[in-house]
Protein backbone atom coordinates (compact mmCIF):
# COMPACT_ATOMS: atom_id res chain seq x y z
CA UNK A 1 0.00 0.00 0.00
CA UNK A 2 1.13 3.46 -0.71
CA UNK A 3 1.39 4.36 2.88
CA UNK A 4 4.26 5.07 5.09
CA UNK A 5 4.44 4.45 8.73
CA UNK A 6 4.29 7.88 10.17
CA UNK A 7 3.84 7.01 13.79
CA UNK A 8 6.43 8.86 15.72
CA UNK A 9 7.41 5.90 17.80
CA UNK A 10 7.67 7.75 21.12
CA UNK A 11 5.57 7.15 24.19
CA UNK A 12 2.64 9.24 25.16
CA UNK A 13 4.04 10.33 28.41
CA UNK A 14 6.79 12.73 29.11
CA UNK A 15 5.12 15.75 27.62
CA UNK A 16 6.64 15.13 24.29
CA UNK A 17 5.22 16.97 21.38
CA UNK A 18 3.23 14.57 19.43
CA UNK A 19 3.41 15.03 15.73
CA UNK A 20 0.08 14.77 14.08
CA UNK A 21 -0.52 11.60 12.20
CA UNK A 22 -1.36 12.55 8.67
CA UNK A 23 -2.36 9.81 6.33
CA UNK A 24 -0.04 9.47 3.38
CA UNK A 25 -2.62 7.71 1.33
CA UNK A 26 -3.05 9.55 -1.90
CA UNK A 27 -6.13 9.36 -4.00
CA UNK A 28 -4.91 7.70 -7.14
CA UNK A 29 -8.18 7.78 -9.02
CA UNK A 30 -7.38 10.84 -11.06
CA UNK A 31 -3.94 9.54 -11.89
CA UNK A 32 -5.30 6.21 -13.07
CA UNK A 33 -7.92 8.02 -15.12
CA UNK A 34 -5.27 10.02 -16.84
CA UNK A 35 -3.06 7.00 -17.39
CA UNK A 36 -5.85 5.05 -19.04
CA UNK A 37 -6.81 8.02 -21.16
CA UNK A 38 -3.26 8.20 -22.47
CA UNK A 39 -3.12 4.45 -23.01
CA UNK A 40 -6.27 4.65 -25.10
CA UNK A 41 -4.80 7.48 -27.12
CA UNK A 42 -1.57 5.65 -27.83
CA UNK A 43 -3.35 2.43 -28.62
CA UNK A 44 -5.44 4.12 -31.27
CA UNK A 45 -2.62 6.06 -32.81
CA UNK A 46 -0.10 3.25 -33.12
CA UNK A 47 -0.40 1.36 -36.33
CA UNK A 48 -0.83 -2.22 -35.41
CA UNK A 49 -0.59 -3.65 -38.88
CA UNK A 50 2.83 -2.75 -40.11
CA UNK A 51 3.21 -2.58 -43.85
CA UNK A 52 4.83 -5.61 -45.37
CA UNK A 53 7.60 -5.74 -47.87
CA UNK A 54 7.32 -7.98 -50.89
CA UNK A 55 10.63 -9.01 -52.35
CA UNK A 56 10.96 -8.45 -56.05
CA UNK A 57 13.91 -9.70 -57.98
CA UNK A 58 14.23 -8.64 -61.57
CA UNK A 59 16.20 -10.58 -64.15
CA UNK A 60 19.55 -8.99 -64.78
CA UNK A 61 19.14 -6.60 -67.66
CA UNK A 62 22.55 -6.17 -69.08
CA UNK A 63 22.80 -4.56 -72.46
CA UNK A 64 26.14 -6.16 -73.27
CA UNK A 65 25.51 -9.60 -71.91
CA UNK A 66 23.30 -11.45 -74.34
CA UNK A 67 23.73 -15.01 -73.20
CA UNK A 68 20.53 -15.62 -71.37
CA UNK A 69 19.02 -18.90 -70.49
CA UNK A 70 16.42 -19.86 -73.01
CA UNK A 71 13.32 -21.45 -71.58
CA UNK A 72 11.45 -24.05 -73.55
CA UNK A 73 8.20 -22.66 -74.88
CA UNK A 74 6.38 -25.79 -73.77
CA UNK A 75 6.88 -25.00 -70.11
CA UNK A 76 6.60 -21.27 -70.13
CA UNK A 77 3.36 -19.59 -69.33
CA UNK A 78 2.73 -15.97 -70.16
CA UNK A 79 0.41 -13.71 -68.25
CA UNK A 80 -0.66 -10.53 -69.98
CA UNK A 81 -2.02 -8.03 -67.52
CA UNK A 82 -4.67 -6.00 -69.27
CA UNK A 83 -7.12 -3.28 -68.36
CA UNK A 84 -10.12 -3.62 -66.04
CA UNK A 85 -8.46 -6.21 -63.78
CA UNK A 86 -8.36 -8.81 -66.54
CA UNK A 87 -5.49 -11.11 -67.24
CA UNK A 88 -4.87 -13.13 -70.40
CA UNK A 89 -2.78 -16.22 -70.27
CA UNK A 90 -1.38 -18.77 -72.65
CA UNK A 91 1.20 -21.50 -72.56
CA UNK A 92 3.95 -21.48 -75.13
CA UNK A 93 4.62 -18.91 -77.80
CA UNK A 94 2.26 -16.06 -78.55
CA UNK A 95 -0.04 -16.62 -81.45
CA UNK A 96 0.30 -20.38 -81.46
CA UNK A 97 -2.01 -21.09 -78.56
CA UNK A 98 -5.16 -19.04 -78.20
CA UNK A 99 -5.05 -16.92 -75.06
CA UNK A 100 -7.74 -17.13 -72.45
CA UNK A 101 -9.04 -14.29 -70.37
CA UNK A 102 -9.49 -14.65 -66.65
CA UNK A 103 -9.57 -12.56 -63.51
CA UNK A 104 -7.34 -12.35 -60.49
CA UNK A 105 -7.90 -14.28 -57.31
CA UNK A 106 -8.83 -17.70 -56.14
CA UNK A 107 -11.16 -18.73 -58.95
CA UNK A 108 -9.25 -17.08 -61.76
CA UNK A 109 -5.52 -16.87 -61.92
CA UNK A 110 -4.77 -19.22 -59.06
CA UNK A 111 -6.74 -22.09 -60.57
CA UNK A 112 -5.09 -21.58 -63.93
CA UNK A 113 -1.62 -21.48 -62.38
CA UNK A 114 -2.11 -24.61 -60.35
CA UNK A 115 -3.67 -26.58 -63.21
CA UNK A 116 -1.03 -25.61 -65.74
CA UNK A 117 1.78 -26.05 -63.26
CA UNK A 118 0.72 -29.63 -62.67
CA UNK A 119 0.19 -30.29 -66.36
CA UNK A 120 3.62 -29.00 -67.28
CA UNK A 121 5.21 -30.87 -64.41
CA UNK A 122 3.66 -34.09 -65.68
CA UNK A 123 4.42 -33.68 -69.35
CA UNK A 124 7.92 -32.25 -69.18
CA UNK A 125 9.01 -33.25 -65.70
CA UNK A 126 10.23 -29.76 -65.05
CA UNK A 127 8.79 -26.78 -63.26
CA UNK A 128 6.81 -24.11 -65.02
CA UNK A 129 8.25 -20.70 -65.80
CA UNK A 130 5.86 -17.80 -65.65
CA UNK A 131 6.40 -14.53 -67.48
CA UNK A 132 4.42 -11.61 -66.16
CA UNK A 133 3.90 -8.96 -68.79
CA UNK A 134 2.08 -5.92 -67.53
CA UNK A 135 0.58 -3.73 -70.22
CA UNK A 136 0.35 0.03 -69.91
CA UNK A 137 -3.31 -0.20 -68.96
CA UNK A 138 -2.79 -2.48 -66.00
CA UNK A 139 -2.28 -0.94 -62.61
CA UNK A 140 0.14 -1.51 -59.79
CA UNK A 141 -2.32 -3.61 -57.84
CA UNK A 142 -2.51 -6.08 -60.72
CA UNK A 143 1.26 -6.54 -60.68
CA UNK A 144 1.27 -7.08 -56.93
CA UNK A 145 -1.65 -9.49 -57.21
CA UNK A 146 0.10 -11.48 -59.90
CA UNK A 147 3.31 -11.65 -57.88
CA UNK A 148 1.32 -12.67 -54.85
CA UNK A 149 -0.29 -15.51 -56.77
CA UNK A 150 3.20 -16.72 -57.67
CA UNK A 151 4.00 -16.93 -54.02
CA UNK A 152 0.72 -18.62 -53.10
CA UNK A 153 0.87 -21.22 -55.85
CA UNK A 154 4.57 -21.78 -55.28
CA UNK A 155 5.76 -21.01 -58.78
CA UNK A 156 9.52 -21.20 -58.55
CA UNK A 157 10.62 -19.19 -61.50
CA UNK A 158 8.87 -16.12 -62.69
CA UNK A 159 9.86 -12.76 -64.04
CA UNK A 160 8.41 -9.41 -64.92
CA UNK A 161 9.10 -8.83 -68.59
CA UNK A 162 8.20 -6.06 -71.00
CA UNK A 163 5.24 -6.74 -73.22
CA UNK A 164 5.75 -7.21 -76.97
CA UNK A 165 3.63 -5.53 -79.65
CA UNK A 166 2.24 -8.91 -80.75
CA UNK A 167 0.98 -9.57 -77.26
CA UNK A 168 -0.46 -6.09 -77.03
CA UNK A 169 -2.39 -6.94 -80.17
CA UNK A 170 -3.84 -9.99 -78.46
CA UNK A 171 -5.00 -7.88 -75.55
CA UNK A 172 -6.52 -5.31 -77.89
CA UNK A 173 -8.31 -7.96 -79.90
CA UNK A 174 -9.96 -9.39 -76.82
CA UNK A 175 -10.95 -5.98 -75.54
CA UNK A 176 -8.64 -6.02 -72.56
CA UNK A 177 -6.67 -2.97 -73.45
CA UNK B 1 -36.82 -7.02 16.26
CA UNK B 2 -33.25 -6.14 15.94
CA UNK B 3 -32.45 -4.50 12.69
CA UNK B 4 -30.11 -6.29 10.42
CA UNK B 5 -26.93 -4.41 10.46
CA UNK B 6 -25.19 -4.04 7.19
CA UNK B 7 -21.55 -3.99 7.71
CA UNK B 8 -20.28 -0.74 6.38
CA UNK B 9 -17.29 -1.17 4.19
CA UNK B 10 -15.03 1.44 2.86
CA UNK B 11 -15.57 2.11 -0.81
CA UNK B 12 -12.07 3.29 -1.43
CA UNK B 13 -10.07 0.65 -3.21
CA UNK B 14 -6.37 0.38 -3.33
CA UNK B 15 -5.49 1.72 -6.73
CA UNK B 16 -1.75 1.24 -6.51
CA UNK B 17 -1.63 -1.94 -8.51
CA UNK B 18 -3.99 -0.59 -11.14
CA UNK B 19 -1.92 2.52 -11.43
CA UNK B 20 1.22 0.44 -11.83
CA UNK B 21 -0.29 -1.57 -14.65
CA UNK B 22 -1.70 1.49 -16.33
CA UNK B 23 1.63 3.23 -16.41
CA UNK B 24 3.44 0.12 -17.49
CA UNK B 25 1.15 -0.14 -20.49
CA UNK B 26 1.43 3.56 -21.12
CA UNK B 27 5.21 3.34 -21.18
CA UNK B 28 5.03 0.42 -23.56
CA UNK B 29 2.76 2.23 -25.99
CA UNK B 30 4.76 5.42 -25.86
CA UNK B 31 7.99 3.61 -26.56
CA UNK B 32 6.61 1.52 -29.40
CA UNK B 33 4.75 4.39 -31.02
CA UNK B 34 6.33 5.55 -34.21
CA UNK B 35 5.41 8.90 -35.61
CA UNK B 36 3.37 8.31 -38.68
CA UNK B 37 4.91 9.86 -41.73
CA UNK B 38 2.33 11.67 -43.77
CA UNK B 39 2.33 10.77 -47.40
CA UNK B 40 2.35 13.79 -49.69
CA UNK B 41 -0.30 12.13 -51.83
CA UNK B 42 -2.92 9.66 -50.67
CA UNK B 43 -1.48 6.21 -51.20
CA UNK B 44 -3.62 3.15 -50.89
CA UNK B 45 -1.21 0.26 -50.76
CA UNK B 46 -2.35 -3.02 -52.30
CA UNK B 47 -2.83 -6.10 -50.17
CA UNK B 48 -0.93 -9.33 -50.47
CA UNK B 49 -0.28 -12.42 -48.43
CA UNK B 50 3.37 -11.58 -47.78
CA UNK B 51 4.13 -11.52 -44.10
CA UNK B 52 7.64 -10.21 -44.10
CA UNK B 53 7.72 -6.89 -42.24
CA UNK B 54 9.39 -3.90 -43.78
CA UNK B 55 12.85 -3.27 -42.33
CA UNK B 56 12.97 -0.42 -39.86
CA UNK B 57 16.01 1.39 -41.08
CA UNK B 58 18.36 1.62 -44.00
CA UNK B 59 15.55 1.90 -46.51
CA UNK B 60 15.00 4.19 -49.43
CA UNK B 61 11.33 4.69 -49.93
CA UNK B 62 9.92 5.71 -53.28
CA UNK B 63 6.31 6.73 -52.90
CA UNK B 64 4.32 6.64 -56.11
CA UNK B 65 0.92 8.22 -56.47
CA UNK B 66 -0.97 10.38 -58.94
CA UNK B 67 1.75 9.90 -61.49
CA UNK B 68 4.33 11.49 -59.20
CA UNK B 69 7.31 10.01 -57.45
CA UNK B 70 8.42 11.07 -53.98
CA UNK B 71 11.75 10.31 -52.44
CA UNK B 72 12.48 9.47 -48.83
CA UNK B 73 15.41 7.84 -47.12
CA UNK B 74 15.88 6.77 -43.52
CA UNK B 75 18.36 8.51 -41.28
CA UNK B 76 18.90 12.23 -40.79
CA UNK B 77 22.63 11.99 -41.43
CA UNK B 78 22.08 10.23 -44.75
CA UNK B 79 19.52 12.81 -45.86
CA UNK B 80 21.82 15.67 -44.99
CA UNK B 81 24.83 14.21 -46.77
CA UNK B 82 22.72 13.28 -49.79
CA UNK B 83 21.54 16.87 -50.07
CA UNK B 84 25.11 18.16 -49.89
CA UNK B 85 26.24 15.79 -52.64
CA UNK B 86 23.23 16.59 -54.80
CA UNK B 87 23.96 20.30 -54.29
CA UNK B 88 27.49 19.79 -55.52
CA UNK B 89 26.27 17.90 -58.52
CA UNK B 90 23.67 20.47 -59.51
CA UNK B 91 25.77 23.49 -58.46
CA UNK B 92 23.32 24.60 -55.82
CA UNK B 93 24.70 25.72 -52.50
CA UNK B 94 22.51 24.77 -49.57
CA UNK B 95 23.05 26.70 -46.34
CA UNK B 96 23.53 24.73 -43.10
CA UNK B 97 20.09 25.89 -42.03
CA UNK B 98 18.54 24.44 -45.16
CA UNK B 99 20.47 21.24 -44.64
CA UNK B 100 19.05 20.84 -41.16
CA UNK B 101 15.56 21.52 -42.45
CA UNK B 102 16.02 18.98 -45.21
CA UNK B 103 17.35 16.37 -42.79
CA UNK B 104 14.08 16.58 -40.90
CA UNK B 105 11.98 15.90 -44.00
CA UNK B 106 10.96 12.25 -44.15
CA UNK B 107 9.83 12.44 -47.75
CA UNK B 108 9.67 15.09 -50.43
CA UNK B 109 8.91 15.49 -54.09
CA UNK B 110 10.11 18.71 -55.65
CA UNK B 111 12.63 19.32 -58.42
CA UNK B 112 16.01 20.32 -57.05
CA UNK B 113 15.83 23.85 -58.44
CA UNK B 114 12.65 24.42 -56.44
CA UNK B 115 14.00 22.77 -53.34
CA UNK B 116 15.35 26.00 -51.81
CA UNK B 117 11.97 27.63 -52.05
CA UNK B 118 10.27 24.56 -50.67
CA UNK B 119 12.60 24.45 -47.67
CA UNK B 120 11.99 28.12 -46.97
CA UNK B 121 8.30 27.49 -46.42
CA UNK B 122 6.86 27.11 -42.96
CA UNK B 123 6.07 23.50 -41.99
CA UNK B 124 2.33 24.18 -42.17
CA UNK B 125 2.66 25.79 -45.58
CA UNK B 126 4.80 22.89 -46.70
CA UNK B 127 1.92 20.52 -46.03
CA UNK B 128 -0.40 22.62 -48.16
CA UNK B 129 2.13 22.94 -50.96
CA UNK B 130 1.34 20.72 -53.90
CA UNK B 131 4.54 18.88 -54.60
CA UNK B 132 5.05 18.13 -58.27
CA UNK B 133 7.13 15.00 -57.71
CA UNK B 134 10.74 14.44 -58.61
CA UNK B 135 11.45 14.78 -62.33
CA UNK B 136 12.18 11.53 -64.06
CA UNK B 137 12.45 10.42 -67.63
CA UNK B 138 13.87 7.53 -69.54
CA UNK B 139 17.38 8.91 -69.90
CA UNK B 140 20.25 7.56 -67.89
CA UNK B 141 20.79 10.67 -65.81
CA UNK B 142 17.63 12.16 -64.51
CA UNK B 143 17.10 13.79 -61.17
CA UNK B 144 15.42 10.84 -59.53
CA UNK B 145 18.16 8.42 -60.44
CA UNK B 146 20.74 10.93 -59.22
CA UNK B 147 18.99 11.12 -55.86
CA UNK B 148 18.92 7.36 -55.61
CA UNK B 149 22.54 7.03 -56.64
CA UNK B 150 23.77 9.68 -54.21
CA UNK B 151 21.74 8.22 -51.36
CA UNK B 152 23.24 4.81 -52.02
CA UNK B 153 26.75 6.25 -52.10
CA UNK B 154 26.16 8.09 -48.84
CA UNK B 155 24.81 5.01 -47.12
CA UNK B 156 27.85 3.04 -48.13
CA UNK B 157 30.16 5.84 -47.01
CA UNK B 158 28.50 6.54 -43.67
CA UNK B 159 27.19 3.17 -42.57
CA UNK B 160 28.87 0.76 -44.95
CA UNK B 161 25.54 -0.81 -45.79
CA UNK B 162 23.74 -1.37 -49.03
CA UNK B 163 20.60 0.67 -49.14
CA UNK B 164 17.39 -1.26 -49.56
CA UNK B 165 14.96 0.16 -52.06
CA UNK B 166 11.26 -0.07 -51.43
CA UNK B 167 8.48 1.08 -53.71
CA UNK B 168 5.26 2.17 -52.11
CA UNK B 169 2.68 2.55 -54.79
CA UNK B 170 -0.96 3.40 -54.94
CA UNK B 171 -2.96 0.39 -56.02
CA UNK B 172 -4.72 2.39 -58.72
CA UNK B 173 -1.46 3.65 -60.13
CA UNK B 174 -1.07 2.69 -63.76
CA UNK B 175 1.78 0.40 -64.54
CA UNK B 176 3.91 2.66 -66.78
CA UNK B 177 5.12 4.73 -63.82
CA UNK B 178 6.12 1.62 -61.91
CA UNK B 179 7.68 0.24 -65.07
CA UNK B 180 9.72 3.41 -65.47
CA UNK B 181 10.91 3.15 -61.90
CA UNK B 182 11.91 -0.46 -62.37
CA UNK B 183 13.87 0.38 -65.53
CA UNK B 184 15.49 3.27 -63.70
CA UNK B 185 16.54 1.02 -60.85
CA UNK B 186 17.79 -1.65 -63.22
CA UNK B 187 19.98 0.88 -64.95
CA UNK B 188 21.75 1.27 -61.63
CA UNK B 189 22.04 -2.48 -61.41
CA UNK B 190 19.47 -2.73 -58.68
CA UNK B 191 17.67 -5.92 -59.45
CA UNK B 192 16.33 -6.57 -55.99
CA UNK B 193 13.87 -4.32 -54.32
CA UNK B 194 10.67 -4.41 -52.34
CA UNK B 195 7.06 -3.60 -53.04
CA UNK B 196 5.30 -2.41 -49.94
CA UNK B 197 1.99 -4.11 -49.36
CA UNK B 198 -0.43 -4.50 -46.52
CA UNK B 199 -1.55 -7.81 -45.18
CA UNK B 200 -4.71 -9.11 -46.79
CA UNK B 201 -7.50 -8.90 -44.25
CA UNK B 202 -8.76 -12.43 -44.66
CA UNK B 203 -6.04 -14.64 -46.06
CA UNK B 204 -7.48 -16.66 -48.88
CA UNK B 205 -6.63 -20.30 -48.81
CA UNK B 206 -6.71 -22.77 -51.61
CA UNK B 207 -9.47 -25.25 -51.19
Amino acid sequence: MAELDTSSGGGKKGGKVRSKKASTRVDLTAMVDLAFLLITFFMFTTTLSKPKAMDVTMPDKDDQNKDQLAVAASRSMTLLLGANDKVEWFVGEPGKTPPETTGYGKEGLRKVLIENGEKIQQTTGKYMTVLIKPSDKSNYKNVVDALDEMKITGVQSFAIVDITPAELGLLKRDGNY
Amino acid sequence: MPRVKVARKSTSIDMTAMCDVAFLLLTFFILTAKPRTEDPVPVDIPASSVEQPIPDDNTLLLTVGQNKVFFGVDGNDIRKQTLIQMGEKYKINFTPEEQTKFAALPTFGVPINQLKGFLALEPTQRKEFKQPGIPRDTTNNNELSDWIREARKVDVALHNKALRIAIKGDSKEEYPVIGQLITLLQKQKINKFNFITSLRAAPKTTK
